[in-house]
């Protein structure tokens, strides 16, 4: 970025710092794009009064990839691909609204099997993201040895995932009607072993941080919002509820069956970074439980929907019936028509609303796809959030909001 | 009488004529409004302690041209007090595509508009900062227009040069 972009880029934003600037009282200053604490290609332009920020003025879009446009190329079964590698740490949950979205659409059955084995790998998957967010996020404010934990337990859910998908992260896994196929036998002990191990390593991250006196110092009474204003805002998931708001789509309109579980909502009170750590330590306790309901009752039966008008048909039947194979055939080469008419499903990501406005125009392939992100949705209140606050705070902040730079520019 | 139905009934008495659909789709009830009567629907769906949609859950656009009007603009609000979601959908013509900015209701609005302008070349009156957010600020063109190509070039014959190189997007200084 030379000079000469800096100098468009200071007279665009006039309206966004104060007169100060422009006095030289306070001074401009880039964080990013490619600082490490911002988790990926943030750019922000920081107003500095000393070591104060003034005003925050985040630059995104360095990882935009044209993802909801690429779409619109693709038949609904293909455009699946695209959804992992927008939030690339709960690809699974991506994925999962963007087919309960076709099944909406299309008015498509779900076996029970498959949507227990969706709860539970969304949930895993939800544990593997908010470990990532912790050793980063403990990272950030330099205590190095949470991160390795966090990478070696993390390891031991990704393992779960490949052992389903082949994909230790692009799973694409989820298809429209249920999954793309059984889990393999090592499932459930490897998933059992996880819901041994867990709880003591999350005890041990406590440990490590939750009552350490460097941790308060910098996490308690930094980034303060309240609930409403939080609302406001448009902040949701974790970053909502450390303000002391408890919802929840999971437990709001529930989803996958999620209504049969028994979980509660960990609620924060001061809305300070500190809250927010708190909240997401909680919830990988209340994910385990889901997963442990959720493996004790996993019921036998088929992965995949029998409508065989969406899901291709299983290659035993191909060599005896013509309707397979004519079916085989379209679905592998047109893809299945959605009728003209736009859904919108929201689900409960790591980060908060993951929402998906779907619209079909009656053709096999999505007129429009939207994915309404929570890390997009969350980082615009980073400037609220941040004024007044030291620039070694500001870290602390962004690391609060758990921000995935491909969530939020797709 | 459900939450949603008393919502459309109270934008009914409110609004009148404004009010050109209500479209039930897989249990989803969507407004379609004339678009000079957003901001009032909108207030009136927020400021009503009764109504008291709170949230905006999302916001984005979708295009169908050739045919006209060829924007709509989708609006989903959600109430947490009564857990019901509500969509409107304002249609704009492609000639003039502008709408109310919604931000004086829901700050929240600020990004998502920036993001449907920025993609759409969607105007938003009254918006307090409408700049480009994800693509570079000298870019030419707005991508998720259906007149926009896929990023692949038109091959260009003698018949239809000129009206290809007319929409090419060019990099231009």
């Amino acid at each position: 970025m030379g000079l000469t972009q800096m100098d468009v880029t200071v007279d665009e934003l006039k309206h966004l710092v104060s007169d100060r600037v422009l006095q030289g009282e306070t001074m401009l200053l880039n964080m990013g794009p490619q600082h490490p604490s911002t988790h990926g290609v943030l750019r922000l332009l920081l107003e500095l009064d000393g070591e104060k920020v003034v005003n925050c003025i985040p630059d995104i879009g360095f990882l935009h990839t044209g993802i909801e446009k690429n779409m619109e190329a693709k038949n609904y079964t293909q455009a699946i691909v695209m959804t992992d590698r927008m939030d690339y740490l709960n690809t699974m949950g991506n994925v999962l609204v963007y087919v309960l979205a076709i099944e909406k659409l299309v008015d498509l059955d779900v076996p029970v099997r498959a949507q227990v084995i969706r709860v539970i790998l969304t949930e895993l998957q939800r544990i593997a993201s908010h470990l990532v967010w912790l050793g980063t996020h403990a990272l950030d404010l330099a205590a190095m040895s949470v991160f390795l934990y966090c990478f070696r337990e993390r390891e031991r859910i990704l393992d779960v995932l490949e052992m389903c998908s082949g994909q230790r992260m692009m799973t694409s896994y989820f298809r429209p009607g249920g999954l793309w196929r059984d889990v393999p036998p090592e499932f459930e002990p490897a998933v059992r072993s996880i819901l041994e191990l867990m709880p003591g390593r999350i005890a041990q991250y406590e440990a490590l941080l939750t009552d350490n006196p460097l941790w308060i110092d910098r996490t308690r009474k930094i980034g303060v919002i309240s609930g409403p204003e939080a609302l406001r805002a448009g902040l949701t998931g974790p970053s909502l509820r450390g303000s002391g708001v408890a919802w929840d789509l999971r437990k709001a309109q529930p989803y996958c069956g999620y209504e049969h579980y028994e979980f509660d909502i960990p609620v924060g009170s001061n809305g300070d970074v500190y809250d927010r750590y708190r909240c997401r330590m909680e919830e990988m306790r209340q994910s385990l439980r889901i997963v442990d309901q959720a493996l004790r009752k996993l019921p036998s039966g088929p992965v995949q929907s029998n409508n065989r008008k969406f899901v291709p048909p299983p290659r035993s039947e191909l060599g005896e019936s013509m309707e397979a194979l004519i079916h085989h055939f379209k679905l592998w080469t047109e893809g299945f028509s959605a009728p003209a008419g736009s859904v919108f499903v929201a689900v409960e990501s790591p980060r908060g609303e993951l929402g998906c406005f779907l619209e079909g125009d009656g053709g096999p392939k999505p007129h429009r796809v939207h994915f309404r992100t929570p890390s997009f949705a969350n980082l615009q209140a980073l400037p609220q959030l941040s004024r007044g606050h030291l620039v070694a705070d500001l870290v602390g902040i962004i690391g609060s909001l758990d921000i995935v730079l491909g969530d939020v520019d797709r | 009488m459900n939450h949603v139905d008393k919502a459309v009934e109270a934008l009914r008495t409110a609004l009148g004529t404004a009010i050109a659909s209500v479209d039930v789709f897989r249990g989803e009830t969507t407004v379609e409004l004339g678009r000079e009567s957003l901001l009032a629907a909108v207030r009136r769906l927020h400021d009503d302690a009764e109504l008291d949609f709170n949230f905006l859950a999302a916001l984005t656009a979708t295009d169908r041209w050739p045919e006209e009007p060829r924007f709509s603009v989708v609006y989903q609000l959600y109430s947490f007090k009564h857990n019901v979601f509500l969509g409107l959908r304002a249609r704009l013509p492609g000639d003039s595509a502008e709408i109310d900015s919604l931000e004086p209701v829901f700050p929240a609005a600020n990004w998502h508009e920036r993001e449907v302008f920025d993609l759409f070349g969607i105007t938003f009156r009254g918006h307090s900062d409408l700049r480009r957010i994800l693509l570079p600020y000298d870019w030419v063109g707005h991508p998720l227009r259906k007149d926009q190509p896929q990023g692949y070039e038109e091959v260009q014959f003698t018949f239809n040069y000129d009206e290809i190189d007319r929409r090419k997007p060019y990099a231009r200084e």
